[in-house]
């Protein structure tokens, strides 16, 4: 399998704070794979590294081995890298329809129609709501949002920030459901989670991150078993 | 029959004041700044026409596009050149950069066209008699308004419907998820000055076809209404330009007519105020509470 991302020891600073210290991971082509860690850890920062909305200071940032970290935001999307933010910031002030269609910016005009298809096929409750101000939508309805705006782009890698946030657990068990279905049809994925169950029990591999280092690293079942992990995380 | 003709007067002032207010209501939605220097962009473009039209002998229509692509690429330049730069800067910073650029603006053209008011020929010429003469329109009232009401249909089509148009909508909710669809932030906000500038060049012709005396200043006044336009109906919202530029004017025409001319300003600076008092965000402006 080749390494479809490779991040190499990035620092990010928010002015004086020193918020990733030297984080490397990869994710290869068709894996999932989970970034684990406490609110503050700096899950957020690293995947606004790779996306290009934050720099790193030092380090590199390679994207089907071509180095990502100075090229601007929107020409990365470009490339088949897609983020589906962290409170999933949809446009709340447009239509769903209309948040599908700025998922697809980067494609050609011409194949949007079967994208928009493909996207309500798979949430069915966006098609019945397509002309619906986003804003309107209820939380879960919101993140199936993201994620189907997100999938317009037709990425080769899908980085996911805490989609499992703020939701009820029957809607968290469903959005889970979603991610394993999108990488059933082929989509490699990073997700992060403060939800380190059920992430683990997706994932392929992962990494624990404390306080802007990675501090663990290993297969989704090793590290769902390890000690200091179910400790942490797992609530003993 | 004369309170209908100061109401018609009121209109076509209030068309001209709407079309300038869109351009501080596109950029204060998508760039979230105050451009200051949108006034100055309307004189340069009334000086562009009459530098065409006097030294060029060319058509007057043709002055109007020749203004409209100079202000378009003066609103780029001005864009590119002194606000990108302060893309991270705090927006007291932006704010004293675009008086600078006001300024800077006013002097280049004192030094280029002198102080002396050069008389401008307007555009379309003659009136319209209605009710056997006793309602006269000009021609210019006629076709401000005709514009101003193709230009509302236009951009608002635009906004709606168009590719560019619903990337500026993304771009004014939230930047940074828009470059995460792949929008180029940069490219969105110098396309919105640029429509900007180009509609405050179609201001500045059917400004100075209603009053012809073009000074380096003549920008200034027009362009403070035309920001309280905005802000009256709602700063951000292109409809609420089009009603606070028509509603101003209005106001600006009656008070001149039946309470008194030294005061109109006045008087429409005193119906801002009590507006804002009672719906902070303008006529049509949605209040939003400043993330903190
Ligand atoms: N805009 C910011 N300015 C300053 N510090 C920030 C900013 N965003 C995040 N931080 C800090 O960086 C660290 C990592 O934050 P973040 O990446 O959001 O963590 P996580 O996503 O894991 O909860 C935290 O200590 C946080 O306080
Ligand atoms: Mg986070």
């Amino acid at each position: 399998m080749s390494e479809i991302l490779k991040v190499d020891s990035i620092n990010v600073y928010y002015g004086a704070i020193h918020a990733i210290k030297d984080v490397s991971f990869s994710v290869h082509e068709g894996e999932i794979v989970t970034l684990i860690g406490a609110n503050g850890a700096g899950k957020s920062t690293i995947l606004q590294t790779v996306s290009g909305l934050l720099r790193s200071k030092t380090g590199v940032v390679r994207f089907c081995d071509e180095d990502i970290s100075h090229t601007a935001a929107y020409k990365i999307v470009e490339k088949g890298l897609a983020q589906v933010p962290e409170g999933r910031r949809i446009f709340l002030q447009m239509t769903v329809e209309e948040n599908l269609e700025m998922g697809a910016y980067t494609q050609a005009p011409s194949g949007v129609d079967a994208d928009l298809a493909m996207v309500y096929e798979q949430f069915p409750r966006l098609k019945e709501r397509r002309r619906q101000i986003a804003g309107t939508l209820s939380g879960g309805e919101q993140q199936m949002l993201a994620m189907g705006r997100a999938l317009m782009s037709h990425p080769r890698l899908l980085m996911l920030d805490e989609p499992s946030m703020g939701l009820a657990p029957i809607l968290v068990e469903q959005i889970f459901e979603i991610i394993r279905d999108m990488h059933k049809k082929g989509t490699t994925i990073l997700l992060v989670e403060q939800n380190a169950q059920m992430a683990l029990s997706v994932a392929d591999r992962a990494y624990v991150l404390e306080t802007g280092s990675i501090i663990l690293s290993g297969t989704g079942a090793e590290l769902a078993a390890s000690d200091s992990v179910r400790k942490a995380y797992l609530g003993g | 029959m004369e309170f209908l003709s100061y109401l018609i007067s009121g209109i076509s002032l209030g068309s001209i004041y709407a079309i300038i207010a869109l351009g501080y209501t596109m950029v204060y939605g998508i760039a979230k700044m105050l451009n200051f220097a949108h006034g100055d962009v309307i004189m340069v473009g009334g000086y562009i026409s009459f530098c065409v039209v006097t030294y060029l002998g060319l058509p007057g229509w043709l002055s109007v596009v020749v203004a409209m692509l100079v202000c378009t690429a003066l609103g780029i330049l001005i864009e590119g050149l002194a606000y990108k730069p302060l893309r991270q800067a705090p927006s007291l910073a932006v704010l004293i950069t675009a008086i600078g650029v006001s300024y800077f603006l006013q002097n280049s053209a004192l030094l280029i066209w002198g102080a002396s008011p050069k008389v401008y020929t307007p555009i379309v010429s003659g009136q319209i008699e209605m009710f056997g003469g006793s309602l006269k329109i000009s021609w210019v009232t006629v076709v401000t308004v005709v514009i101003c009401f193709i230009i509302a249909v236009g951009l608002t089509s635009f906004i709606s419907k168009s590719r560019m148009g619903k990337a500026m909508r993304a771009c004014s909710e939230d930047k940074g998820a828009a470059q995460l669809m792949g929008i180029n932030v940069n490219r969105t906000i110098s396309t919105t000055f640029a429509i900007g500038s180009a509609l405050a060049a179609v201001a500045g012709v059917l400004l100075c076809s209603f009053s012809p005396s073009l000074m380096p200043t003549t920008g200034s006044m027009p362009g403070i209404k035309a920001f309280t336009a905005a802000v009256f109906g709602g700063i951000g919202s292109i409809p609420g330009a089009f009603l606070g530029g028509i509603l101003l004017g209005i106001i600006e025409s009656l008070a001149k007519a039946y309470i008194s001319t030294q005061l109109s300003n006045a008087i429409l600076f005193a119906v801002l105020i009590i507006v804002l008092l009672v719906r902070p965000a303008g006529l049509l402006g949605k209040y939003v509470p400043e993330k903190v």
